[in-house]
């Protein structure tokens, strides 16, 4: 699996979004799972999975798919 | 300078008359935002401080008391902005505030969270205990005050752990498996006040020394403790003492105003950080007292815009201490205890007429 599709699942299995579910337009709070306890839940799921820690800022900057690809960039991971 | 550029500046250390400035001219001009935007609000400003806006001083600005978010949905934008409705518990049975959050808002909030919480937690993101259980930020329409504080301190932490059960029991193996995992190192300890003096000393009676790399951050709700005579040195001796527990910074703050905290510093008082402030005012005449004098607290804040919650007059009790003293200027107070009733006349009839919006 590619890391983009790897960083799809991830959203998908936080926000309790069906196999397959589009998740690339998604941004925070515009669905129900997308809540600040999801975002909390998609964040240990990001950092588990790259391992790697993200400083306070960019937990609470990573408000969109596409934000969260720019910034696990800034980590070194390839997307 | 606006809000958000006040943002950007360190939270503490600034001298009070360079706050002042600040703080002046953007409560000034959230107060003509909301009068403009909450026809409620704008009643109950003309009714009770006719002229205001004149005068520059911050102290001169309206206030709201605390109380009239519990009988009145005060709201500046239009329904269809509204992210979420925070609740927190009302005290004694009364009906619970609420506080409507555009999107605007609720990042403002986060992010000037984000710029305080460094001040004692440093940019790292610590393993986190939280003294409540999951239960409290369970996903719903209103979240209590309890929730929201724990669900606002939780990127600061990471790997966190909730300590108790719903029916409040403590997870014993939760709180070993987070202790033996992540103790050697720096971590968050996270709850309210009096759930953390409640449930941290049983629960760390058989290992103390677990709590060597802790820094508890707790706040909110000292009334059950003033009760007992438990003040905040009280605390800290006895959390020492019964839990192992070497250092612990209180905050002050209010569902009505997230965002705003103030932090206990060096010298064991509390101080504002740079987007809020604190006026102690005499409980008769609503006057301004001078450093020293105990009064009823005002809150003031630069950060809400969806809501007329940007100077509000509290129903605790406090004293500011000191001014412009010690590495972090500015107003250092105390927080008292409640005061029995702090809700002047006039106040349903100037905002009952239409509703909040």
């Amino acid at each position: 699996m590619s890391t983009l599709d790897t960083i799809r699942t991830l959203f998908r299995q936080s926000f309790d979004l069906e196999d397959g579910a589009d998740v690339d337009d998604l941004a925070y709070r515009a669905i129900p799972g997308w809540d600040s306890v999801g975002h909390m839940r998609l964040i240990a799921a990001l950092e588990t999975e790259f391992d790697l820690m993200l400083e306070t800022d960019d937990v609470l900057d990573m408000s969109s798919f596409a934000k969260a690809r720019e910034i696990l960039g800034k980590y070194g991971v390839a997307v | 300078m606006t809000p958000d550029l006040v943002l950007t500046l360190p939270p503490f250390g600034h001298a009070q008359a360079d706050k002042e400035s600040w703080l002046r001219d953007g409560l000034a001009a959230l107060t003509a935002h909301h009068r403009a935007a909450c026809p409620a609000y704008d009643r109950w400003v003309g009714a009770m401080f006719p002229g205001a806006g004149a005068s520059g001083r911050v102290a001169d600005q309206p206030w709201l008391p605390v109380g009239v978010f519990k009988t009145h949905m005060l709201s500046s934008v239009p329904e269809r902005d509204v992210v979420r409705i925070l609740a927190s518990s009302g005290t004694s049975g009364q009906a619970p505030s609420r506080v409507p959050l555009d999107a605007v808002t609720a990042a403002r909030q986060a992010r000037a969270l984000s710029g305080i919480m460094p001040a004692v937690l440093g940019r790292r993101r610590l393993p986190m205990l939280i003294i409540d259980n999951e239960d409290s930020i369970a996903s719903g329409a209103a979240l209590s005050a309890r929730g929201a504080g724990i669900l606002g301190m939780m990127p600061f932490g990471r790997h966190h752990a909730f300590a108790l059960d719903r029916d409040l029991s403590l997870r014993r193996e939760a709180v070993d498996g987070f202790l033996d995992r992540w103790g050697g190192e720096p971590f968050l300890v996270f709850g309210f006040t009096f759930m953390v003096w409640t449930h941290l000393p049983p629960a760390m009676a058989e290992r103390k020394a677990a709590l060597a790399n802790a820094i508890l951050v707790h706040g909110g709700g000292w009334k059950a403790l003033a009760g007992q005579g438990v003040d905040n040195d009280v605390f800290k001796a006895v959390l020492r003492r019964d839990a192992g527990l070497e250092r612990a910074v209180s905050f002050y703050g209010m569902a009505e105003q997230v965002g705003s905290v103030f932090l206990e510093g060096d010298d064991g008082l509390l101080h504002a950080p740079a987007a809020a402030d604190v006026i102690i005012r005499d409980p008769r005449t609503w006057d301004e007292v001078p450093v020293g004098v105990p009064g009823v607290i005002q809150v003031v804040s630069l950060l809400p815009t969806s809501y007329p919650g940007h100077s509000i007059l509290t129903e605790d009790m406090g004293v500011i201490e000191t001014v412009d003293r010690g590495e972090w200027k500015g107003k250092a107070f105390r927080v008292l205890g409640r005061v029995p009733r702090a809700e002047p006349r006039g106040c349903s009839d100037a905002l009952a007429a239409g509703g909040g919006r």
